[in-house]
């Protein structure tokens, strides 16, 4: 099964807010985006556990117009606290490049 | 003005006052008729310190430089200049500190300018009163809160729309210094003021709101946006620089976590059946914006003061710690806490230590997957926080002996990292933490604003 990081041109996130991070998966191309876009492994349930957030508090919004999709999720501490490591979220979506999709 | 043909046309000449405005790009953008310059500095982006201490992210000469090229321009053009968000987190201080910069250059320049400045900080007991009447929600994620969590805020800003910046104009202001705004409030304030459709002009506003970051070339300038009655254009003010429908489009995504919705004071933009079209290789028209009005709320931003942390930073390269990290790292956090514990007792309060392997696994905080090659070298950071500087940094003294020769094993000998610095130790300062995340209902975008202009009989040296 091919790797997300290889189905995209680009993946990135960033903060959204003090509470919350969002994901943009730009797929290569429409073709790819409209084969893989809805995977499983991109839905929610099994997104939720990937960040240590609560399933129905994941949100996917497709942006077929972009090739896109959005992932948000809110921060398990708001930005800037004692535990911070990555303030403006733009790391967070190494945790998930090497996600197989079926 | 026949109406098909109005164009309201907004010089957006950076995406944050400070980072370097370009005088050419604004001369070009006023040579192709704009009706004003409106521009943000602020944002909570960087995080809750700037809020919390009322210190701007840019540097004063960073800010001074851009508003005078700003000025300078809006005097010869004749047109108003606003700025939202003033000195980053838009709070009083931070508004103060703007304005004298704004008068300190209009003497420089010989100008009497018009100056509004639209304060938006809350007393946080006025806050507390306004939740226990019920005026005031969470915003997801959050779900619950106490009354009491406004007062335990350092400072409270309330999000402003255009309402305010529209009366300072009407009452004929040149300059409009605004404190806490929406990005897009203050740049689509002169569009909804002169007639222009609401949802082209909340739609034009945000995609506007970060200068040229809707172009193909982020870092180069800024942008016009020409708004009219069902539709906007945007066009990049650099000719060197393009807009395309997917520059424009793609920006709906930015550090938003929804790409369709954005809510404002007192509405929401819904972009869900906007087209982008091309009308050349560097010009985007957008129609199909909408604004669906609300009851009128406002966002509150809440920041304070925590506790004081003291760093230290050494680098390892031994190799029997560096196959080990993670069983070194949580020996050491152990043998580190049950020091400070033993040498200070109960003179060390509520401490934290946190330790962080840059190189390993810092980032992320989370288990490496085996399998994977051991690094050349780590930087590991120390972390105490504690309820002052000087507990913080007294943990830090305390620690440093182990932190610096903590073997892998007790077994072995003595070994001693590599500290880059002497003392090993900085005092980096306090931790702030963002603690509002909710909207207030207000009758109207007046409600909780305060107007002040600048008399410049009180700078009688002008």
């Amino acid at each position: 099964m091919p790797k997300l990081e290889d189905l995209c041109h680009q993946i990135r996130s960033k903060n959204a807010g003090p509470f919350w991070i969002t994901i943009d998966l730009f797929f290569k191309d429409r073709e790819t985006f409209d084969r893989y876009s809805g995977a499983k492994e991109l839905q929610p349930a099994q997104l939720g556990p990937l960040f240590g957030v609560q399933i129905d508090q994941v949100g996917c919004y497709l942006v077929p117009d972009l090739s896109v999709l959005k992932i948000s999720y809110p921060r398990r501490d708001p930005q800037g606290g004692v535990v911070e490591r990555d303030l403006h979220g733009g790391q967070q979506y190494i945790r998930i490049v090497d996600l197989e999709l079926s | 003005m026949n109406s098909n043909q109005l164009s309201i046309n907004i010089l957006v000449p950076i995406g944050a006052l400070g980072l370097g405005v370009d005088e050419s790009d604004v001369i070009r953008g006023i040579q192709l008729g704009a009706h004003a310059i409106a521009c943000d500095a602020g944002s909570t982006d960087s995080g809750p310190a700037y809020l919390a201490t009322g210190v701007s992210k840019y540097s004063r000469a960073a800010i001074k430089a851009d508003l005078k090229i700003l000025m300078r321009a809006r005097n010869d053009a004749g047109i108003p200049l606003l700025i939202g968000s003033c000195g980053t987190s838009g709070c009083d201080k931070s508004l103060d500190w703007t304005c004298e910069i704004a008068i300190e250059i209009a003497i420089e320049l010989g100008q009497q300018p018009k100056i509004a400045v639209i304060y938006s900080e809350q007393e946080p007991q006025l806050m507390v009163s306004y939740a226990e009447k019920g005026r005031i929600g969470p915003l997801p994620p959050n779900e619950t809160f106490e009354p009491d969590l406004f007062s335990a805020c350092d400072r409270i800003v309330a999000l402003m729309g255009p309402e305010p910046y529209i009366a300072a104009l009407k009452e004929g202001a040149d300059i409009v210094l605004g404190g806490r705004t929406t990005d897009t409030a203050v740049l689509a304030a002169v569009p909804l003021m002169l007639g222009a459709g609401v949802g082209p002009a909340w739609h034009a506003a945000k995609i506007a709101e970060c200068g040229a970051l809707c172009a193909t070339r982020p870092r180069e300038g800024g942008v016009l946006i020409r708004v009219g009655l069902n539709s906007f254009v945007v066009e990049p003010l650099r000719p060197t620089n393009s807009c395309t429908p997917n520059t424009v489009s793609a920006h709906m995504l930015y550090e938003n976590s929804n790409p369709f919705l954005l809510y404002e004071p007192g509405g929401v933009l819904d972009v869900t059946n906007a087209k982008y079209l091309a009308i050349d290789e560097r010009t985007v028209r957008v129609i199909g914006s909408c604004f669906k009005v609300m009851p009128y709320t406002m966002k509150l931003e809440g920041a304070a003061r925590g506790g004081w942390q003291t760093i230290m930073l050494v680098g390892i390269q031994d190799r029997k710690v560096l196959a080990n990290i993670d069983i070194f790292i949580n020996r050491m956090h152990a043998v580190l806490t049950a020091l400070v514990q033993k040498a200070m007792g109960s003179a060390a309060g509520n401490f934290h230590i946190s330790l962080r392997p840059y190189g390993w696994n810092a980032i992320s905080g989370l288990s490496v997957k085996e399998p994977v090659a051991a690094p050349q070298e780590i930087g590991l950071l120390f972390i105490a926080t504690a309820q002052t500087q000087e507990v913080a940094t007294q943990i830090a003294k305390t620690c440093n002996p182990w932190f610096f020769h903590l073997p892998l094993e007790e077994s072995q000998g003595l070994p001693s990292y590599g500290f880059p610095f002497s003392p090993a130790e900085l005092e980096r300062g306090q931790v702030f933490e963002f603690k509002l995340n909710h909207i207030v209902q207000v009758k109207d975008g007046f409600e909780l604003v305060r107007f002040k202009y600048v008399n410049w009989k009180e700078h009688a040296h002008a």
